[in-house]
């Protein structure tokens, strides 16, 4: 049911609102709305309760293990939160002056040295609002140092055919070719493939390291060696930091640029969908072209660099400071860690991995780069299964929800991400419910292609969802 | 796999009837519908378009995936199948008669460029791979 | 330190059935010449309490002010309910909701936002957000280029916000879009109507049509959306949701309506949060749905015909499409919708009413108590919203500081990005300043002018 449908005609919540509806006015007649918009009539105890039943319907990690792999489900403090909102910190407008939120902005500027850090880049901005913005920002900038040099002439991205969708739509908002090279069998980019591909119109090399297979890309050195000596730059895409968080550091690996994703590596929530928060890093070269605002912490005080102080940089991606609120949870998280629980993270994630790629193992399903080691994440191939049997990945997936896991994330394949937070009983418990599946496969199919069974709903219809596009609901139905 | 021995096909997964009035007919193959999954959502080119030979002018959507079509020979668009647009559905049911548009050649050599049936079936044997 | 349950006995039990002899031993596909342990600026850990006690000193050293100041961000009451129900775990800790049959929560909810969002705009349809008003107006401006298909260029007056003006350049430069600015007229503050007569014979993908301006100024939106459509140019409006509960939607401006809406959802039920996370929303009419960047959200049925919602229309976004997909935009932000769709549930229409008509009311009764003051005028004529510019006779910044001594925030200084505009202050008195404030604003102010 609607939160429209529990609506009546005229009942209001009178302490929420202004008690008063003041006529005082110098608005046009002509400028005034006409009829009310169709917004619900319902009280406080009946919103509460429809928004609280409609939670109830989420999978969360709250609720469930979440194995969706290259999302790092990790477990999100409940201090993160609760400190972020403390009440000044919420009333804080963000454009008071600087001397009224000294407080606010020293966290800024420590997370941007953290950041720094934790990554081996000479400075970060904290404005991009996701990972894709990231993307955005750091494409931009390439060609915003391409520019400058006067080398006009470089009109290609290049990009390994394993990335993530946003790589090369990322390219093409910024007005590049997108030139994709194969992977090998091993899981690595193909190093032919990408000597042949660059040239003096390569602007640049999207990767994500360990890579979207979950697996760690080995020559990076080498890759970083051929692209430079083309003249182009290197972005990395910090999709799986949390694999190699204080093992490697993007910058010792050669990049120019890289965004992480605070809502991944740094635990800030995923919240149905976002906010999510992704800083940028860069090297020397890029310094110039970072997005404002930054912070600077000068003669003891905090204050935001602006357009005067960075007159080259690509300019604003936000209104204000991007997904400040998420940037304080991620500080808090760090702080919580510090430079030894950092270490641990990624050790611990793959541990978890490559424990959980082992049992399945154990069971007979194949996975797809069995020779090398899982990072924080990896794959199970399902076409054996499919070939034989008709049961997809997809299938698969929703059956587990069924058994109360949240599905990994599904191509045509299921890539696995534990993350660090689960515990051994917990993987366990998953790799006992992928067994029932893998039993359910050959002694009842159907049940398994059918699924989900045991959830609220039925299998949903999405390609009535798009034939018969129902985006607003309609009073007169 | 149903491959009609009386057409053309591009490498790209069209089919392309020639019709006796000297024009062309354009639609998508089975091996192209059964990839795509069930069809949602068509956009055909406007009637009276002048297209190049592999210019994207058309664009079929299923749930899972988005695919362009490309102009198999270069000409003017005469015709374009409304009845796809508003049942896309009608292609995953039969996509040999639900086609897509019809084109006024503008250059009759580059038919001859395209696969006859056995070329198209080498090549999805070939990607089957 | 981490969140990490493991007891050794779990390590030891795990490296066995991977057959690994330590944790680091996973590693080894890493160069040894890339390993780099050291952290030198990270500080040690904390716990729980300590973080607490740190951050307890930084909120208190920020304290709280008495607030005038507006310019893109507004403050309003928002009902306890709204963040109760928005951070309980099920919203606050969920992912994206692809996994239908697990989220229908976040998709119900957000079919419903889509549903008030499109009625209070007046549009069609509404996607399940972006990330704030600056970058939705960029995407707005791409969008509107995809449609129209003849024209790169965009035309956006002088009376939108300024950085939302920046945005929309750092994003659509790159595909070599042209933003040409249009003036306003400095006796009303509104769009130069005369100004626009210059642009008239050269082609544009879209106008601009901001509602209220920047200046806090109600613009003459029928006359600029007809403009718009009478030379083939899309109408873009760019509104703030509050007022909408009292301003004609930008589905009915003009003969034929705009044709996209956006703007800063912050004022539903957002706190200020120096600057975010705030979402920026985005309708329009139908015809352009496919052109939409973003999340949509669908109503169908499950395959035993019960109702239920997904994802749709995901052909147009990057993880299907890829290089060709309407954007890079792959996040909505979710839990912001979240709360702003529990706001406005909970205010409903008479309450939203009742929020922009006392904000209006109290921001035209300070400016009337302010214009009486011996050095204070209006710098505009036209009819405003819950904003207003005031020019002083003495040095503005001097007043802002001598206010801000004594708690209160005065409003922002238009001179940074209006040269022209000397010491002149954009005032905000949104509903939540009582008469006791308004008329504390007016004592400081008249005290700050005089001595």
């Amino acid at each position: 049911m609607l939160i429209f449908e529990h609506s009546r005609k005229n009942r209001r919540n009178y302490s929420q609102a202004p008690a008063t509806r003041p006529a005082k006015s110098n608005i046009p007649d002509n400028l005034k709305r006409k009829s009310a918009p169709l917004l619900p009539e319902v009280s406080e105890m009946d919103t509460v309760r429809h928004y609280t039943r409609l939670s109830q319907k989420n999978f969360s990690i709250d609720t469930e293990f979440y194995p969706l792999g290259s999302c790092t489900m990790k477990y999100n403090p409940r201090a993160c939160n609760s400190l972020a909102m403390l009440p000044q910190f919420l009333a804080h407008h963000p454009l008071a002056p600087e001397d009224t939120g000294q407080g606010f902005l020293a966290c800024m500027y420590e997370l941007q040295e953290i950041l720094k850090d934790v990554t081996g880049m000479s400075a970060v901005s904290l404005t991009s609002m996701a990972g894709a913005q990231g993307e955005l920002i750091g494409i931009t900038m390439i060609r915003a140092y391409h520019d400058a040099r006067g080398d006009t002439e470089r009109t290609e991205i290049i990009i390994p055919d394993a990335a993530h969708g946003t790589n090369p739509a990322t390219a093409t908002m910024c007005g590049y070719k997108v030139i994709e090279i194969p992977t090998n069998r091993e899981g690595d980019v193909d190093m032919d493939a990408l000597k042949a591909a660059v040239g003096p119109k390569t602007a640049g090399l999207m990767l994500t390291n360990p890579s979207t297979l979950g697996v760690f890309e080995k020559k990076v050195a080498e890759m970083s060696q051929i692209v430079h000596e083309a003249g182009g730059l290197l972005y990395y895409d910090g999709a799986n930091l949390n694999a190699v968080l204080g093992k490697v550091k993007p910058g010792d690996m050669g990049f120019d640029v890289i965004h992480m994703n605070l809502h991944k590596t740094f635990s800030t929530p995923h919240g149905g969908g976002g906010p999510g928060a992704a800083p940028v890093g860069v090297a020397d070269c890029l310094l110039p072209y970072l997005p404002i605002p930054i912070v600077a912490h000068e003669q003891g005080v905090y204050r935001w660099l602006t357009e005067k102080d960075r007159p080259q940089s690509i300019g604003r991606l936000s209104a204000h400071m991007g997904n400040a609120g998420v940037l304080l949870r991620a500080y808090i998280y760090v702080r919580l860690l510090g430079a030894e629980g950092m270490f641990r993270i990624a050790e611990y994630a793959t541990l978890n991995a490559n424990y959980l790629m082992a049992e399945l193992r154990k069971l007979g399903f194949e996975i797809a780069y069995p020779t090398r080691r899982a990072s924080h994440e990896f794959i199970v191939t399902m076409k054996e299964i499919k070939d034989r049997t008709g049961v997809t990945a997809m299938h698969l997936a929703k059956r587990l929800l069924d058994k109360g896991f949240h599905a990994p994330t599904v191509y045509l394949c299921l890539l696995i991400e534990p993350a660090e937070t689960e515990s051994k009983e917990t993987l366990d418990r998953f790799v006992a419910a992928m067994k029932e599946i893998l039993d359910e496969i050959e002694t009842q199919p159907e049940t398994v292609k059918t699924a989900p069974h045991a959830m609220p709903l039925k299998k949903i219809d999405d390609v009535k969802a798009a034939r018969e596009l129902d985006l607003v609901w309609n009073p007169a139905g | 796999m149903s491959v009609p021995a009386e057409l053309k096909y591009a490498k790209s997964h069209e089919w392309i009837r020639l019709e006796a009035d000297g024009t062309v007919t354009i639609g998508i193959t089975q091996h192209a519908q059964e990839l795509l999954g069930d069809m949602v959502f068509v956009e055909l080119p406007k009637t009276g378009r002048s297209l190049k030979q592999d210019e994207d002018c058309a664009v079929v959507e299923s749930v899972k995936a988005a695919s362009d079509i490309y102009a198999p020979i270069s000409g003017e668009v005469i015709a374009v199948n409304d009845e796809v647009e508003s049942s896309p559905e009608k292609i995953n049911e039969d996509c040999y008669s639900a086609w897509l548009f019809k084109l006024k050649p503008g250059n009759a050599a580059e038919i001859d460029g395209l696969l006859d049936a056995s070329g198209y079936e080498e090549l999805l044997a070939s990607e089957a791979h | 330190m981490p969140f990490i349950p493991h007891t050794e006995d779990d390590v030891a039990e795990m490296l066995a059935s991977i057959g690994a002899a330590s944790i680091d031993e996973l590693f080894d596909e890493i160069p040894a010449e890339l390993k780099n342990g050291k952290l030198t600026r990270v500080p040690t850990g904390m716990s729980e309490m300590e973080i607490a006690r740190l951050m307890y000193e930084r909120a208190q050293q920020d304290g709280f002010y008495l607030n005038f100041i507006g310019a893109g961000a507004y403050e309003h009451h928002i009902p306890a309910a709204v963040w109760q129900i928005t951070t309980r775990g099920e919203f606050y800790s969920s992912y994206t909701p692809y996994q239908a049959e697990a989220s229908q929560g976040t998709l119900q909810l957000l079919y419903e936002y889509q549903t008030m969002m499109a009625s209070l705009t007046g549009m069609d349809v509404s996607n399940a957000s972006l990330y704030d008003g600056a970058s939705a107006l960029a995407e707005a401006a791409l969008m509107a280029v995809r449609q129209h298909k003849s024209s790169r260029r965009i035309l956006i007056p002088q009376t939108v916000h300024p950085v939302y003006r920046k945005v929309v350049r750092t994003i659509v430069k790159n595909q070599k879009i042209e933003v040409v600015e249009v003036p306003y007229d400095p006796a009303t503050g509104q769009v130069a109507a005369d100004k626009l007569e210059q642009f008239a014979r050269e082609e544009f993908a879209a106008l601009v049509i901001p509602q209220p301006n920047f200046f806090g100024v109600l613009e003459q939106v029928d006359m600029l959306t007809d403009w718009a459509h009478d030379k083939q140019s899309l109408a873009i409006a760019v509104v703030n949701p509050t007022a909408l509960a009292m301003l004609k939607p930008p589905g009915e401006w003009g003969h034929q309506g705009a044709d996209i809406a956006v703007g800063e959802g912050q004022p539903l039920g957002i706190p200020l949060s120096s600057g975010g996370p705030y979402f920026g929303f985005m309708a329009c009419k139908q015809e352009l749905v496919r052109q939409m960047p973003g999340r949509i959200i669908g109503r169908t049925t499950d395959l035993e015909g019960k109702e239920g919602f997904a994802l749709t229309l995901q052909a147009r976004e990057q993880h299907i499409r890829r290089s060709k997909a309407t954007s890079n935009i792959c996040t909505n932000q979710g839990l912001m919708v979240t709360a702003a769709t529990i706001y406005m549930a909970l205010l409903g229409p008479e309450g939203l009413y009742r929020v922009a008509a006392q904000s209006h009311a109290n921001t035209l009764t300070l400016a009337e108590r302010l214009e009486n003051l011996s050095g204070v005028k209006r710098a505009f004529q036209g009819p405003f919203f819950h904003e207003v510019a005031l020019q002083l006779s003495v040095p503005a910044d001097k007043v802002l500081n001598k206010l801000k001594a004594q708690g209160v925030l005065g409003g922002v200084l238009l001179e940074q990005d209006y040269p022209e505009l000397k010491n002149t202050l954009l005032i905000c008195a949104t509903e939540t300043k009582t008469t006791a404030d308004l008329d504390k604003y007016t004592e400081m102010l008249q005290q700050a002018l005089t001595t």
